[in-house]
């Protein structure tokens, strides 16, 4: 059964309102109440199990306390509150993902409590509320595979049992897709900025769930809520939500109902479809977990955590944009990608006595590093070496080299390694930027070319061009372009200073 | 001769192995021949380890023999529970062994790990004999919930052992361990130990690790030791007890070393009472209480008196609420406990044909679970429900909070420790309270509000009613398990000379009689000799 897709008036009637749930595996080396490595990539599965882990009887909890500090950290980084103590909850379900019967999690105090998070979107910024973040445990991972026979089997795979899962929960402040998707990758650059999480959304590190509901422009009351889940990139978030706010609309304005229900999205069909009816609201029996006492969190440790941070994502762009210049464009983009982040700031450092640009050092790291970059295969991802981008941004800027040239050398230098110096000199790119030393090659090159200086006396300029790059190649690229072209127009334009072939003799 | 070694105490074996006068091995053939050959009548044992049991005596002869060679201080520094057999309730892991918790639903089960306090008896050399019986998950106080039969009391075997360590207080009265280990939620050490006529202490909560214990509730479990006599019993406890990493409620709090050293003679420990302030709670003598029993309790308190104690009447007001309380607070951790027994991964598993999971659940928790039990995780799923949990469980912590200030109060107006009775009844007869849940959860009236508040209790033998064993039991103030062993080894000496010190579970002629035959011919001559 599908839908009449809404028209553009009831997008218009409708408001949607969105709320977030993120859930992101911490970085840790050890699972949250056991002593399992969490290094299970790629292992084979139940190897990265133990009785705590499995569930097994007489088998108790202990918490990881480094998890503990990430969830401080991300509250800290929100500007949330976090109570003086804290404590565990059980949550009560069955599902044979969940050795335990119940799930260790917060319920009613946990470790922060009303932070928020600004985004950058195309209508400019905008601030999302965030509810809560709390510390809880993942569940094992259910693998559904055809037995010997062909029959059905359901595989339970422990490695992820116990790994530290972070859940971030905002208020139903998000109004669009487009929103969604800028809020998840916030989060994921806050996250990996603060070193909590390597929040990888393919591997399931970084899951996003969004709550959509839709009600008329105006009103307060909120519509049946939606929940979107199986969204594995950004892209399919924006897509999802988008389409689940289509759906809905449509299913509005002909008239209809929506019912309160799970939805996945399928990326391939592009299109959600429902998982399961919430006909009665779920009871988790939460409890505090009697295993665990409760966590007194200390202030000084908490000073110390957030003392510890880093320069958070929102803040770099605006010292980018304020201090050094920037635009918000290059600033965001920098600030995006850490690799990018790290260049930038090291490349300003070490020409700091030069006096580079930052402006001029941004457009080389946002134009040509993360072009590079972002071309090469992941496995040979080239390091750039800051100092030497200093030195190649040094001689471009200097006229030293050609800004071509330039590019071909850090080219070169990410490829292998080499220092800018050494390939500037074997290649022997050094600009040739003396009037008088490229005096004989430009006369040469109009003798040999006398249409073209013929045409350009007759004031077709765009022949100059030709000429230019005539002088390029005989220097192999080494000449100074605008310096070849002030001489060729001394030579070519009204005027008697050009030379005559055959005057001289 | 071997039966001989099987009716010394503890700390008399250990010197006759470390004299060199028996070994190990012998004392653990004697234990393990009475052990086999009664056990058909007490049902005690769910599993004896003959084999694993005699190795580890050889391991503990070869250290003592070691030690004897070096001489004094080796053999002074050798632990007197090296080589000296220990019974383990069947909740305890052992690696590659059983742990069936009493049920059905752990059949085959075998846990890949030890406890931490297996681990803490290996590393002193005690003898692993097997695992004893007791109600299921923990749950009762006659172990007729077992889901492998129910425990005769060696002293009357028409009568409940008590529960839920009921196999545990049995096999040391009947003198097939010096020692046993058991787990205490509401009683489950102390009633057992007064319905046997044993010593048999609930530690400070957070005294010795959970890691590795089958939970019935998490915040009341405490695991304790079983002996003939006091001494013996802190012996026990002072090697399982300490901080454990593994379990985030032990407490680091250290053991004292006196605990191994309670005074050898009577005089010295009768005269630690001069000037000792016991309180004796009213609330603890309970409506519809055994007079006998009460009898016994106040002749007790009389000989504390006559040895210089001074014992006043104490309230602890708050103590009728504990029954109610206790059982939304136990039931409901035991809901969430017992949630993992669903046969994917381990232990009693059904699998239907063209099921669901949720269908499979069903069948492997209604066959692998008794009725008790059953009706324990349904009282604690409700307690714990969206619209219930602040009129139940919420309820239950305040009151427990105020069952603990009660406590507070006294000890910190300089009483040392409670008298009271461990139980209101002696043993009972199968089938007594089995129809009526209610009159179940009352035998632990005396008992439960004690694990409430966190504290430690004991109970001790304090003599006998119509022949079956009455318990005193002892209260103190948290960590104060030191205490209350000095006060029970003065109860000892007290007591010395009393006429029911000398008297022995008699029905064990009969249980021996019981021997050799199958459970059926078995059945006809316990019925014959009954
Ligand atoms: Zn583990």
């Amino acid at each position: 059964m599908t839908n009449p897709p809404a028209t553009a008036d009831a997008l218009d009637r409708y408001e949607a309102v969105i709320g977030i749930e993120v859930h992101c595996q911490l970085r840790t080396a050890s699972k949250m109440f056991c002593g399992c490595s969490t290094a299970y990539d790629g292992a084979a599965p139940n190897t990265h199990a133990c009785p705590v882990c499995l569930g097994l009887p007489g088998a108790l909890p202990v918490i990881n306390r480094r998890a503990v500090e990430l969830v401080l950290a991300t509250g800290a980084a929100i500007g949330a509150r976090t109570p003086d103590a804290t404590r565990w909850d059980r949550k009560n379900y069955f599902y044979p993902d969940l050795p335990k019967g119940y799930q260790i999690s917060q319920y009613d105090l946990p470790l922060a409590a009303g932070g928020s998070l600004t985004i950058d979107t195309s209508d400019g910024p905008f601030s999302i509320r965030i509810t809560r973040a709390h510390l809880e445990e993942d569940t094992a991972k259910l693998v559904h595979a055809p037995g010997t026979g062909g029959e059905r089997l359901s595989l339970v795979d422990f490695n992820r049992s116990g790994v530290p899962l972070m859940e971030i929960v905002t208020e139903p402040d998000v109004r669009t897709a487009e929103q969604a998707r800028r809020y998840a990758e916030e989060l994921q650059l806050l996250l990996r900025t603060i070193g909590v999480s390597d929040a990888d959304m393919e591997r399931g590190q970084l899951r996003v769930e969004a709550n959509v509901s839709l009600r008329p422009r105006g009103t307060e009351a909120f519509g049946t809520r939606v929940e979107v889940k199986n969204m594995n990139s950004f892209r399919s978030v924006e897509r999802a939500i988008t389409f689940e706010i289509e759906r809905q609309a449509g299913i509005l304005e002909a008239g209809g109902e929506l019912v309160q229900e799970t939805r996945g999205w399928s990326d391939d069909r592009g299109e959600t479809y429902r998982m399961r009816v919430k006909e009665t609201s779920d009871d988790y029996r939460y409890f505090p977990e009697p295993d665990l006492p409760p966590l007194r969190v200390d202030p000084a440790w908490l000073d110390g955590i957030r003392a510890a941070l880093p320069e958070l994502p929102a803040a770099r762009r605006a010292r980018y944009r304020e201090q050094l210049g920037l635009t918000p464009y290059d600033a965001g983009v920098l600030v995006a990608d850490a690799d990018a982040t790290r260049l930038f700031e090291a490349t300003l450092a070490a020409g700091a006595d030069g006096g580079l640009d930052p402006k001029t050092v941004a457009n080389w790291v946002t134009g040509e590093y993360l072009r590079i970059r972002n071309a090469a295969p992941s496995s040979t991802a080239p390091g750039a070496d800051p100092i030497e981008l200093a030195a190649l941004i040094r001689l471009v800027v200097d006229g030293a080299i050609s800004r071509a040239n330039g590019k071909e050398v850090f080219e070169a230098h990410l490829a292998t390694g080499e220092r800018v110096e050494a390939i500037v000199g074997a290649r022997g790119l050094r600009q040739i930027s003396d009037a008088d030393a490229l005096a004989g090659i430009v006369d040469a090159v109009i003798l040999a070319n006398p249409a073209a200086a013929a045409d350009v006396r007759a004031g077709k300029t765009q022949a100059i061009g030709f000429l230019v790059g005539a002088v390029m190649k005989q220097t192999r690229g080494q000449a100074n372009a605008a310096v070849v072209q002030v001489a060729l127009r001394a030579r070519l334009g009204p005027g008697p200073t050009a030379p005559r072939a055959g005057e001289d003799g | 001769m071997t039966s001989d070694l099987t009716r010394l105490l503890a700390r008399e074996m250990a010197a006759l192995v470390r004299a060199g006068e028996t070994s190990s091995r012998a004392l653990t053939e004697a234990h393990l021949a009475v052990a086999e050959r009664q056990n058909l009548a007490l049902n005690a044992w769910l599993m004896i380890d003959r084999e694993g049991a005699l190795s580890q005596a050889d391991a503990a002869d070869a250290i003592l023999g070691e030690a004897r060679r070096a001489g004094g201080a080796a053999l002074e520094a050798l632990h007197p529970l090296l080589g000296i057999p220990v019974g383990l309730k069947d909740l305890i892991s052992v690696e590659g062994g059983q742990c069936t918790a009493g049920s059905r639903i752990l059949a085959g089960y075998r846990a890949p790990y030890d406890a931490h306090i297996v681990e803490r008896l290996r590393r002193v050399g005690a003898v692993l004999l097997g695992k004893t019986n007791m109600d299921e998950f923990a749950m009762g106080s006659s172990n007729e919930y077992s889901a492998y039969g129910p425990v005769s009391n060696p002293w009357d075997l028409d009568t409940v052992p008590g529960g839920s360590s009921g196999g545990s207080a049995a096999a040391v009265a009947a003198h097939h361990v010096p020692l046993a280990l058991g787990t205490d939620t509401g009683g489950s050490i102390r009633q057992p130990a007064a319905l046997c006529g044993i010593v048999g202490m609930k530690p400070t909560y957070g005294r010795v690790s959970r890691y590795g214990i089958v939970a019935f509730a998490s915040s009341l479990d405490q695991i304790g030791p079983f002996a003939r006599d006091a001494r013996a019993a802190a012996a026990l406890l002072h090697a399982i007890a300490g901080r454990d990493a593994r379990d985030s409620t032990s407490a680091p709090v250290p053991v004292p070393d006196e605990l191994l050293h309670l005074p050898e003679s009577d005089d010295e420990a009768v005269a630690w009472l001069r000037g000792r302030r016991f309180g004796l709670p009213r609330e603890y003598f309970v409506a519809g209480m055994d007079p006998d029993v009460e009898r016994r309790i106040h002749e007790s308190v009389a000989f504390l008196v006559d040895a210089g104690a001074h014992v006043e009447d104490v309230s602890l007001p708050h103590t009728d609420y504990g029954l109610a309380a206790y059982y939304i607070v136990a039931p409901a951790e035991a809901s969430a406990n017992l949630a993992r027994y669903d046969g994917v991964r381990y232990g009693h598993s059904r699998r239907l044909e063209g099921g669901d999971f949720i269908a499979d659940y069903l069948a492997t928790r209604g066959e692998g679970f008794g009725a008790e039990v059953k009706r324990r995780i349904m009282l604690g799923t409700y307690a714990l429900s969206a619209g219930y949990y602040d009129a139940f469980y919420l309820k239950a912590q305040k009151v427990r909070t105020l069952i603990k200030r009660d406590f507070d109060e006294i000890f910190a107006s300089g009483i040392d420790a409670l008298v009271a009775p461990t139980s209101p009844s002696v043993a009972f007869r199968f089938g007594e309270k089995t129809a009526d849940p209610v009159a179940m959860y009352l035998a632990d009236a005396c008992t439960l509000p004690v694990n409430m508040a966190g504290l430690p209790g004991v109970s001790i033998p304090c003599g006998l009613s119509e022949g079956l064993p009455v318990g005193l039991q002892l209260i103190g103030s948290a960590w104060s398990e030191l205490l209350l062993f000095r006060a029970a080894r003065a109860f000892e000496g007290l007591t010395a000379g009393a006429a029911w010190r000398g008297l022995e579970p008699a029905a064990l002629t009969k249980a021996d009689h019981a021997s050799g035959l199958t459970p059926a011919e078995r059945a006809a001559a316990l019925a014959a000799a009954r």
